[in-house]
C-alpha cells in the first residue's frame, strides 16, 4: 500500500507503482485478525460467550457418555465406544472443570460482564481495554491446554474435579502422570484469565460511570457481576498457592500434601473449599442479576427493596467466606468444627432466601407478560428454589454424614448450577440478543427450546435425589458391583435419568439453529424492543464501537417502571423526570 | 423418609431420618410458600388490556414487613435446625459410648482389610483376625473403630448404618456404631481413589451372639505357630 497516499491525499508514485486506493475492501485475514484482537468489550464478550457455549457443548458430550455407561453398565457406548473406569473417571472429573470454569464463569461472569457493564454504566469501554483482550486470549489458550490433557500417554485427569490429594499428587495412585499436571496448569492459567478480568470489572465500575450514575443507580446486575468479581478475587489467591504447592507435589517431589513427609492432605480441602464454596456464589450473583433485570421489564415494575438486594447481596458474599468446611464434615476434621459450619451455613439461607423474596415481590402488583427471557427468569426462580432448599440437607452436619458423596449431593448441585448457568444463561441471551445482533430470535422455537429444556431437566435429577437417599454414592462406574445399589428399581431411574438426559440435549438443537440463523435472518428489532430502562437500549443495536455517539447522562434509577410520570409507563435513566416531587433515588 | 429407601441397621440410623424429616417439613414449608406465591403472582397479575402495573418500590414500612417477618420466621427455622443437626452430628461423631469391642479398618487402593481382636477381645494382638473386605460384628455391641489409609483418601460408608467417615494416609481416625438388626449389609467407598473406585466395596455381616461365637471358632489362628 503507498504511504504517500495516506499522507498527502495524492499520490507521489503515479506512473511508477501501481497505487492502491486506502479504502480498500479488507482481505478475509485482516478482518480476522482485526476480530482477533480487537480490544472492544462487547467483541470479546461474544467471543467469552461463543467459547463457553463451545465448552458446554463438550461438557455435555462427556455427560453423554458416562450417563450412557451409567444406565447400561458395559455396553459400547454410541459415539464414543466402550467406558473404562479410567475413561469413566477421567469423563467425569473433567465434565464437572469443565462445566463450572469453562462454562459457567465464561459466559456468566465474563460474557456478561464484559457485554453489560460498559454498556449499563453509559462509558465507551473498559478501562482497561487490552489487558480484557490478554484475559481473553489467556482463557482460550487455557481451554486448548485442558483439551490437550486428554491426549498424553496415560489419558485425562480422573481424580474428580476437587482433585483431592494423594490421589492427585502422586502419578502411581492416579495414574495420570501427565494429564493431572496439565489439568492443574490449565485450571491455574484460567484463574490468572479471571483474576485480571475481574481487575478490570471493579476497576471500570468505580471509575468511568456516566454523570449522574451514582452508585445507588446501577443496575443490580452490574452490583452482581462486581461482587462476584471481588469475591473471586479475593478466594482465589490461597487456590493459586495450593495449586502451586499440588504442582510440585506432582512434578517436583515435594510433600506439603504427602503425610509420609510430613505434608498434610486434608491442606489442600480447606484451600479449594475456601474457594469453592465463594464460587457458588461467583456464578449465582452474575445469574440472580440477569434474573433482576429481566423480572422488572416483564412485569412493568420497580424492583421491590432495590437496596435491599444490594446489602444481602454483599451480606451473602461476605458470609460466604465462613461456610467452607461444610464439604469437609466427614473429611477427617475436628468433629466440634461441624457445629460451627452448620450454623454458618444455615445462616447463609437467610439473605438468599431474602433475595428470593424480593424477586416474588418484584412480581407483585405488575403487569407481567410472558415473552421469552421472562419464561426463563421465572424458571431460574422456580427451579433454583429447590437447589437451595436441598442445600440445607447437605449444610446440616448431621443428615450430611449420610448425604455426603451421594447422587443427592449431585442432584443438589445441578439444582442451583443448571438454573444458574444454563436457564439464567438463556434468559440473558433471549433478553440482549436484540440488543447485541439488531434482530430477535424466532419466538416459536424459542418457546419449543424453553419448555423442552425445563421440564426434562426435572426429569433428569429428580431421579438423583431418589438415588441418593437410596444411598448411591458418586464417581462409581458401575453399580453392579454393588449389592444394595445394583437392583433394578434403582437401575430404571438411571435409565430414566439418562433417557431424559439425551431428550434434553436434544432441545439444544432447535436454539442452536435459531441462533445462527436469527443472527441474519431475524425479525429486525428497534432500539429498545422490550422498552426497557437500563442505559443499554439507548443506543443503537447493535452498539458501535465506543458504544455511544456520544455518552449518555444518568438522572434516575434504573427500574422506574410504572412510574405514573412518565411518557409512557417508564423513565429511561437518560431522561430526566420532570416533576419534582417523583423520588428518583432507588 | 429415607428409611422409605434403604433399612435403618444401626442404633443412630433413626437420627438421622428424623431430622431428614424435621428439614423436609420446614423447608418443604418455605418452598411451597415461595412456589406458591410465585405462580399465584403470575396468574394474578399477569397482563391484562387496560390494567397498569403499580408503582412500588418497596421502601414503605407496609411493604417492607413482607420482607421483615419472613426474614426473622426463617432465622427461628434456622435456629431449630442447627440444633437438631448439631444433636445428631453430637451423637453419630462427637459422644463415642465405652466400646464393647474395636477393630481396625485400613483402606487402600482398592481393597478393605478388617482386623477383627481374636478372643481375647482385644486389638493388636496375635490372634486378631484379618479379612479383606469382610467385616463381621456382633448385633447390639458397641464398636469402635480405628480407621486409616495406606495411600489415597477413601471413605467408610455403610449406607444402612447412616455412617461415613474418610479414611486419612497419616491419621487415625475413631468412631463408632452400633448395630441393632441382623444382616448382611454393604460397604462402599465413598471418595474418589482413582480407577478402582467404582469396586472397593465390601460386606459387613452383622451377626447373632451365637453366630458370632461360631464365626470367630471357625477362623484359622495364625498365631498358633508362636509361643
Amino acid at each position: 500500500m503507498c504511504v504517500g497516499c495516506k499522507l498527502s491525499g495524492s499520490c507521489s508514485t503515479k506512473g511508477v507503482t501501481k497505487c492502491q486506493p486506502i479504502i480498500a475492501k479488507k482481505t478475509i485475514p485482516q478482518k480476522l485478525k482485526e476480530y482477533l484482537l480487537s480490544t472492544d468489550h462487547k467483541v470479546i464478550a461474544i467471543q467469552y460467550l461463543i467459547t463457553g457455549l463451545v465448552m458446554a457443548v463438550l461438557g455435555g458430550y462427556m455427560a453423554y457418555v458416562f450417563r450412557m455407561q451409567l444406565a447400561f453398565p458395559g455396553e459400547n457406548v454410541p459415539g464414543f465406544g466402550w467406558v473404562s473406569p479410567g475413561n469413566y473417571n477421567a469423563l467425569v472429573t473433567n465434565h464437572g472443570t469443565i462445566m463450572i470454569f469453562w462454562v459457567a464463569m465464561p459466559v456468566l461472569v465474563a460474557a456478561a460482564g464484559n457485554y453489560l457493564i460498559p454498556l449499563m454504566i453509559g462509558c465507551d469501554d473498559m478501562v482497561f481495554p487490552r489487558l480484557n483482550r490478554l484475559s481473553f486470549q489467556l482463557f482460550f489458550i487455557s481451554a486448548l491446554v485442558l483439551l490437550a490433557s486428554f491426549h498424553v500417554p496415560g489419558g485425562g485427569f480422573g481424580g474428580a474435579w476437587t482433585s483431592y490429594p494423594p490421589l492427585s499428587s502422586k502419578e502411581e495412585y492416579s495414574l495420570t502422570p501427565l494429564g493431572a499436571p496439565i489439568w492443574l496448569m490449565a485450571v491455574a492459567l484460567e484463574f490468572v484469565a479471571f483474576l485480571i478480568g475481574g481487575i478490570n470489572f471493579v476497576t471500570t465500575m468505580m471509575n468511568a460511570r456516566a454523570p449522574g450514575m451514582s452508585l445507588t443507580r446501577i443496575p443490580l446486575v452490574v452490583w452482581m457481576i462486581v461482587i462476584a468479581s471481588i469475591l473471586f478475587m479475593v478466594s482465589v489467591g490461597p487456590l493459586v498457592a495450593g495449586s502451586i504447592m499440588l504442582l510440585s507435589d506432582q512434578l517436583a517431589g515435594t510433600a506439603f500434601y504427602d503425610p509420609v513427609n510430613g505434608g498434610d492432605p486434608l491442606l489442600w480441602q480447606h484451600l479449594f473449599w475456601f474457594f469453592g464454596h465463594p464460587e457458588v456464589y461467583v456464578v449465582l450473583l452474575p445469574a440472580m442479576g440477569i434474573v433482576a433485570e429481566i423480572i422488572p421489564v416483564f412485569s412493568r415494575k420497580k424492583f421491590f427493596g432495590y437496596k435491599a438486594a444490594l446489602y444481602v447481596t454483599i451480606a451473602t458474599g461476605v458470609l460466604s467466606f465462613f461456610v467452607w468446611a461444610h464439604h469437609q464434615f466427614v473429611a477427617g476434621i475436628d468433629p466440634r468444627m461441624a457445629h460451627l459450619f452448620t450454623a454458618t451455613t444455615l445462616l447463609i439461607s437467610i439473605p438468599i432466601a431474602e433475595l428470593c423474596f424480593l424477586y416474588i415481590a418484584t412480581l407483585f402488583g405488575g403487569s407481567i407478560e410472558f415473552k421469552l427471557p421472562m419464561l426463563w427468569a421465572i424458571a431460574f426462580l422456580v427451579e433454583f428454589l429447590l437447589g437451595g432448599v436441598t442445600g440445607i440437607y447437605l449444610g446440616a452436619s448431621g443428615s450430611d454424614i449420610y448425604f455426603h458423596d451421594t447422587y443427592f449431593v449431585v442432584a443438589h448441585f445441578h439444582y442451583t448450577f443448571f438454573p444458574i448457568a444454563i436457564i439464567a444463561l438463556f434468559a440473558g441471551i433471549y433478553y440482549w440478543f436484540p440488543k447485541a445482533t439488531g434482530r430477535h430470535l424466532n419466538e416459536f422455537w424459542g418457546k419449543v427450546h424453553f419448555w423442552g429444556t425445563t421440564i426434562t431437566f426435572n426429569f433428569v435429577f429428580i431421579p438423583m435425589f431418589f438415588l441418593g437417599m437410596g444411598g448411591q454414592h458418586r464417581r462409581i462406574f458401575d453399580y453392579r458391583h454393588f449389592p444394595e445399589l445394583a437392583g433394578s428399581d434403582m437401575q430404571e431411574l438411571r435409565v430414566f435419568a439418562t433417557v431424559s438426559a439425551i431428550i434434553m440435549m436434544a432441545f439444544q438443537i432447535p436454539f442452536i439453529i435459531n441462533f445462527f440463523y436469527s443472527i441474519f435472518k431475524g425479525k429486525i428489532s428497534d432500539k429498545n424492543p422490550w422498552r426497557a430502562t437500563t442505559l443499554e437500549w439507548t443506543t443503537t443495536s447493535p452498539p458501535p464501537h465506543g458504544n455511544w455517539e456520544q455518552l449518555p447522562n444518568v438522572y434516575c434509577g434504573p427500574y422506574e417502571y410504572g412510574n405514573p410520570n412518565g411518557q409512557d409507563d417508564y423513565i429511561p435513566q437518560n431522561m430526566a423526570i420532570t416533576t419534582k416531587e417523583t423520588q428518583t433515588h432507588g | 423418609m429415607i428409611e422409605l429407601f434403604i433399612d435403618q441397621y444401626s442404633s443412630f440410623s433413626g437420627n438421622v431420618d428424623f431430622l431428614f424429616d424435621l428439614i423436609t417439613y420446614i423447608a418443604g414449608f418455605w418452598f411451597l410458600i415461595a412456589e406458591g406465591a410465585i405462580f399465584y403472582f403470575l396468574f394474578r397479575y399477569r397482563k391484562k388490556p387496560g390494567v397498569k402495573s403499580e408503582y412500588v418500590d418497596g421502601t414503605n414500612k407496609r411493604h417492607k414487613r413482607w420482607i421483615s417477618i419472613p426474614h426473622f420466621l426463617i432465622i427461628a427455622c434456622d435456629i431449630v435446625l442447627i440444633i437438631g443437626s448439631a444433636k445428631v452430628w453430637y451423637k453419630i461423631k462427637q459422644s463415642l459410648p465405652e466400646p464393647d469391642s474395636t477393630i481396625g479398618i485400613v483402606s487402600q487402593q482398592w481393597a478393605w482389610t478388617f482386623i477383627h481382636p481374636g478372643k481375647d477381645g482385644k486389638l493388636h494382638t496375635n490372634d486378631d483376625i484379618q479379612l479383606i473386605d469382610e467385616l463381621h460384628i456382633e448385633v447390639g455391641k458397641n464398636y469402635h473403630y480405628e480407621l486409616t489409609s495406606k495411600d489415597t483418601l477413601h471413605s467408610f460408608s455403610v449406607p444402612t448404618f447412616r455412617l461415613k467417615q474418610d479414611a486419612v494416609p497419616g491419621r487415625k481416625i475413631r468412631g463408632w456404631f452400633k448395630a441393632d438388626k441382623k444382616g448382611v449389609v454393604d460397604i462402599q467407598c465413598a471418595e474418589m481413589c482413582g480407577i478402582g473406585h467404582g469396586v472397593m466395596n465390601a460386606r459387613l455381616f452383622i451377626h447373632t451372639k451365637e453366630e458370632f461365637r461360631d464365626w470367630q471358632q471357625r477362623q484359622p489362628r495364625f498365631s498358633m505357630t508362636s509361643p
